[in-house]
């Protein structure tokens, strides 16, 4: 199956921009009243801001040119509680705001989480854990300054520029046309910029989660890359890695830098254009000088919010490509889920069935052709073949990682798409090949095959598995800590740390896939031995390399290209003297 | 030599640039100082004064300096934010390589999602840092000195209150530096423990879905997600103590200004006019926005210096695995290994082997059988030097190991581990891993060949070229397994070391192999397995106990010897008939 490598940039559906805009307003909406509260909040303080300016007017003109001390000092008195109130308003302002956007901030990457748990293998397997991962740290948390602004710099500008712009041309239409000429300069400027930057900045966000997914792939396999002696190579993908980065946000800032300039830019022109109209067009003299420093004024106040504005879009654009990734995450379909109408799987007696069952990982390549068995509850069934067989696809038909493309999977008499896909799996003791452990302590691992165990349960897990003694060896015994993947045991081990786990969750249906193949010879029959007991009356599916562990099946399936092509106990199979007798006589 | 954070070493890398940066930054603020003259003329020369005549000499001239601004911030903005991203190139690589050079014991205690937090999270927080937070800060500084120089030389006597206003908010700003430096440090740590939670369950994914535990982890990603929110939220709260203080002393300086203004005009103080009054108070909203970024510049400063702090941390940790000072080189490595009487045991005292003696001569075979937790593995990460060992000595060619480079030593070895990990790359640049420049395409496929790899790749759309996932994920057991064999023959090296690394081949590709491996009779190999199919051909074969060599010599003298190796071969195969024995 195709998969994305460190290198590869990842394919990003198209959005168009106003549908991510919208749906990053929708997580604000949610909070009406915080917005309501806030916007309030920012009227107080800009009314304060407008009346300082008066009240200065005021001290100078009416009380220090009068000598009226007392006048002077009950004024600024006046101001002062204002502002103080204001001081106070902008705490509750920046306090609610904050809790605002880390609660949307918080509610994203949830939602991606959650959504993320129920993709399937096909999504985990076509690209590197670190890429995932930068989607739902990175680029949620780069949503912040964006949301945040949303409702401080929006809003509140916006009616601003509205404002400013009634009273010039209330005031005098002309000299506000002319004070405004810069302003399709500067939407013109505006769109070539975010035109040319919006491809730039999700380019920066690709490049970001490769070196994210390199850094990941170079830190858990340290090892490989060490014995290799690979770490300067290593470093030189680092380099190409960290400079392409570099390289790319360099090209993106080329441009967006010219943000400010644009804005500037714009600023002049409708500031000469003011002037000029003034002095050519309307004549203004000394006596009405008053009108022209008013609109001076005035244009600081519009151009100001405008240039806020711009510099909001501008960050819109620079981040819209980390809302791009994490949505796409969230609208991702699952492959496998759970029907309209499922029930819930009864409890498990054990009968598996395979019916006329077909499957292909990709078009046109089927890997499993019109298999049909019936098994028995309590049987424990070995899968043997070649390795690309098929032997691990029938057990992830069973425990349902995928859907059958053709035919049905049958537990009991239930279809397995029939029922919820938690019920199903809640009841089957599934060990892979890959058998991750968690960082924690052993106790904490071994726990997660049933939550509520107790520590004696545990215990005898443990011991069921042979993994008791050499845990007890460890100085801090079961409440070791682990690093992920369980850094410092030996594979054998984590193996039977893995299957301590899987025995604990109580599995009504086993399946071991090449579960032990780390494990001695000892230690495996001890392990069967110890859990033969709890297995009786279980049905068990085990695929294996080693003879020891296949012999005593109850029936060997024989996997080749994509069917059963023998089945029977070790000593029919071996009179056969078909395909297991083949294999068979390769490993004496 | 000892790592370390180096922000200066790189700064000075670019110092051209960041002098064209600063150039510009004075540049634009001094015209933006100027504009406002310029204005000042137009409205008292052309309008008060009539002259017509020079509007359009000014406002020509108002268009260039509005160019000229326009151009400088453009230099500004570009210069600082193109020399930060180059700067933190710099530190992500010195930082990476030192990770990169620690010993395998730190890999041990911390996880992945934790390094990986440093290494993006922290250093973007420096990079925040360097960038547009520095070049605010020099303008800051740079436009509130200009204006309390312009205030002194009007009227020194009323330039106290700006004074003391700007020393306020200075001495907020460090109190609060103090306050945010824990919440931050918090923050980068919480986010480091988020990061492993998320990563964990996306690299444990098929153990999450094994169990159906995805409402199990979505609890535990929830517990570290409030917990980040919680912590941002707290840090808004420490922000919202000191932040408004900013505000409201840089609100009522003009207030105070006019106050004491109004006193001394009007008691004819300090020859205070009107004009003065008007043009401190000009001056004094100047110095508003200032002093209100200085609240958020601490803010993201004291964050930068959390991160840094972490990063310092990491740059304190030393490996304990180094090259030696005067390394021995060998011409030509022969590939006998030595083990002189090793013992090797944890930090905390727990044996992992004791007194371990065996000799390979140079394209011979060991093999080496052992339960789970016997030391087998251990072996091999002692003679790669991944771990040092406590007591004895090892030898390659009879040189001790630590005295050789670790690129020699390593670069001699080929390993195939038991977990094998393979990158999400192509299979050719899989197998090519290590020696990257001089393997061959021809190479690559006769290694693919003899590691039984070629039909399934060959099977494949695009063969070699083919990328596969992280892991190796998508590809059986034994593929992968197959194309970690593969990734060791290709380096035809003088020491091939296999741990248990044919245990999930089906017996005919195994035999296959062993077939390969006996042909390959110039190297020398150590071969650690569970099936006696693997090891009984071996010169030698060791069987470990609870870290110490329990059994020795050919496969026929230990069956003789009815002892472990013996108990294994009977499950394995059941009692040897009578001529096999002898």
């Amino acid at each position: 199956m195709a998969a994305n490598s460190i290198r590869e940039d990842e394919e990003l559906s198209q959005v168009k921009k106003s549908v991510t805009i919208k749906r990053l307003l929708s997580y604000l909406l949610k909070y009406k009243k915080t917005i309501v509260l806030v916007m309030f909040i920012m009227a107080y303080c800009v009314g304060v801001s407008l009346v300082n300016p008066l009240i200065l007017e005021s001290v100078v003109d009416d009380h220090i040119v009068t000598g009226d001390l007392k006048g002077v000092f009950i004024l600024v008195g006046i101001a002062l509680a204002l502002n103080t109130g204001r001081v106070i308003l902008v705490k509750i302002r920046m306090y609610v705001m904050s809790k605002m956007t880390n609660t949307i901030i918080q509610t994203i990457r949830e939602e991606v989480f959650t959504h993320l748990q129920t993709l399937g293998f096909k999504f985990f397997d076509s690209r590197p854990t670190g890429k995932i991962l930068s989607r739902v740290m990175g680029d949620v948390n780069s949503l912040k300054q964006v949301l945040q602004n949303f409702v401080i710099t929006l809003l509140p500008d916006f009616c601003t520029v509205v404002a400013v712009m009634v009273i010039m041309i209330i005031k005098n239409p002309r000299l506000a046309l002319a004070g405004m000429t810069g302003l399709p300069i500067l939407i013109i400027g505006l769109l070539v910029i975010e035109n040319l930057c919006r491809v730039r900045w999700q380019i920066v966000r690709k490049k970001s989660s490769n070196l994210n997914a390199f850094l990941h792939e170079n830190i858990s396999g340290i090892r490989i890359v060490k014995t290799f002696a690979a770490e300067e190579e290593s470093l030189e993908t680092f380099d190409e890695l960290n400079q392409e980065h570099k390289d790319a946000f360099i090209k993106a800032v080329r441009v967006n830098d010219a943000f400010n300039s644009v804005i500037e830019i714009s600023t002049a022109i409708s500031i000469i254009c003011m002037y000029y109209v003034a002095v050519h067009v309307l004549h203004i003299g000394a006596e009405n000088v008053g009108l022209l420093i008013a609109f001076a004024s005035y244009l600081a106040l519009f151009w100001q919010p405008i240039a806020n504005l711009g510099s909001f879009y501008n960050q819109i654009i620079t981040n819209l490509a980390a809302a791009e990734r994490v949505f796409e995450v969230m609208d991702l379909e699952p492959e496998i889920k759970d029907g309209e109408a499922v029930g819930e799987m009864p409890a498990i007696i054990g009968r598996v069935r395979f019916k006329d069952v077909g499957f292909a990982y990709e078009d046109g390549v089927p890997v499993l052709k019109d298999v049909n068995f019936d098994i028995t509850p309590g049987e424990t069934i070995a899968l043997v073949g070649p390795t690309g067989a098929g032997k691990t696809t029938i057990v992830n038909l069973i425990s349902r990682f995928y859907d059958v493309q053709t035919g049905t999977v049958l537990i009991d008499d239930t279809d397995v798409k029939d029922v919820s896909i938690d019920s199903l799996r809640s009841q089957l003791g599934i060990m892979t090949q890959d058998n991750f452990l968690f960082s924690g302590t052993i106790r904490e691992n071994i726990r997660y095959g049933k939550l509520d165990a107790t520590d004696e349960e545990i215990e005898e897990a443990c011991k069921k598995v042979n993994a008791h003694d050499f845990i007890m060896k460890l100085e801090k015994g079961y409440d070791t800590e682990l690093t992920e993947r369980g850094g410092g045991l030996s594979a054998g081990q984590k193996q039977l740390l893995a299957f301590a786990r899987t025995i604990l969750s109580d599995p009504k249906i086993l399946i071991l896939d090449e579960a032990t193949s780390s494990i001695d010879t000892k230690s495996e029959i001890l392990v069967q031995k110890g859990i033969a007991t709890i297995l009786q009356g279980r049905t068990s599916f085990v695929i294996a390399h080693r003879l020891s562990t296949i012999r005593n099946a109850d029936r060997i399936f024989v996997i080749e290209d994509g069917g059963i092509a023998e089945s029977g106990n070790h000593a029919e199979l071996m009179a056969r003297k078909g395909l297991y007798y083949d294999l068979n006589m390769a490993q004496a | 030599m000892r790592d370390k954070f180096n922000l200066f070493t790189h700064i000075r890398r670019h110092i051209l640039q960041y002098i064209v940066a600063l150039t510009a930054l004075i540049l634009s603020v001094t015209i933006s100082m100027i504009v406002p003259e310029v204005q000042r003329h137009i409205v008292d020369d052309v309008i008060v004064g009539g002259r017509g005549e020079l509007l359009a000499k000014l406002l020509l001239l108002y268009g260039v300096l509005g160019a000229a601004r326009a151009a400088f911030q453009y230099i500004k903005e570009f210069c600082f934010d193109s020399v930060s991203s180059k700067v933190v190139v710099g530190l992500r690589r010195d930082l990476f390589r030192h990770i990169q050079s620690l010993d395998t014991g730190y890999f041990d205690k911390n996880n992945t999602g934790e390094i990986m937090a440093r290494l993006k999270e922290d250093i973007d927080k420096v990079w925040e840092a360097l960038s547009f937070i520095s070049m605010l800060l020099i303008e800051v500084v740079f436009h509130t000195v200009f204006i309390l120089v312009c205030m002194v030389r009007l009227n020194g006597y009323m330039a106290i209150i700006p004074f003391i206003a700007i020393v306020s908010c200075g001495v907020l700003a460090l109190r609060m530096d103090k306050k945010l430096d824990k919440v931050f440090g918090d923050i980068s740590e919480e986010n480091a423990v988020l990061n492993t939670t998320c990563e964990e369950n996306i690299a444990g994914v098929r153990t999450v879905k094994a169990f159906a535990r995805e409402a199990f982890e979505l609890v535990k990603f929830r517990k570290h997600n409030d917990r980040y929110k919680e912590l941002n939220v707290d840090l808004s709260r420490v922000f919202v103590r000191y932040y408004p203080f900013f505000n409201f002393v840089s609100g009522i300086v003009p207030l105070l200004v006019l106050a004491l203004g109004g006193l001394f005009y009007i008691k004819g103080m300090f020859g205070i006019t009107l004009g003065v009054i008007t043009a401190y108070i000009s001056y004094s909203n100047n110095i508003v926005w200032p002093m209100e970024m200085l609240g958020w510049l601490t803010n993201s400063f004291s964050e930068a210096v959390a991160s840094v702090k972490k990063l310092n941390k990491i740059y304190a940790e030393v490996s304990t695995i180094n090259d030696p000072e005067d390394p021995v080189v060998l011409d030509h490595v022969e590939g006998t290994i030595t083990f002189d009487h090793v013992g090797f045991h944890k930090e905390d005292g727990h044996d992992i082997l004791k007194d371990i003696t065996f000799e390979v001569p140079a394209g011979r075979t060991l093999g080496i059988m052992g339960a789970s937790g016997a030391g087998k593995t251990s072996i091999v990460s002692l003679l790669t030097r991944l771990y040092d060992v406590t007591e004895g000595e090892i030898r390659l060619d009879g040189v001790p190991i630590r005295d050789l480079t670790l690129k020699q030593l390593r670069g001699s070895i080929s390993l195939v581990m038991q977990d094998v990990f393979l990158f999400s790359d192509t299979i050719a640049e899989n197998i090519k891993m290590g020696r990257r420049h001089d393997i061959s395409e021809r190479t690559i496929r006769l290694s693919g060949k003899r590691a039984g790899a070629s039909e399934f790749i060959d099977k494949m759309d695009k063969g070699y070229d083919t990328v596969i996932g992280e892991r190796g994920v998508g590809l059986s057991g034994g593929q992968k397994q197959r194309i970690s064999i593969a990734r060791a023959f290709a380096k035809e090296l003088p020491i091939l070391v296999l741990d248990d690394s044919t245990s999930a081949l089906d017996m005919e590709t195994e035999r296959d192999i062993q077939k390969r491996l006996k042909e390959l009779n110039t190297i020398t190999k150590l071969i650690i397995a569970h099936r006696i199919s693997a090891v009984k051909d071996a010169d030698e074969i060791i069987v470990l106990e609870e870290g110490r060599i329990a059994e020795r010599g050919t496969h026929e003298e230990l069956l003789r010897k009815k002892g472990l190796y013996y108990e294994t071969y009977v499950s394995q195969y059941g009692e040897p008939e009578a001529k096999e024995v002898v």
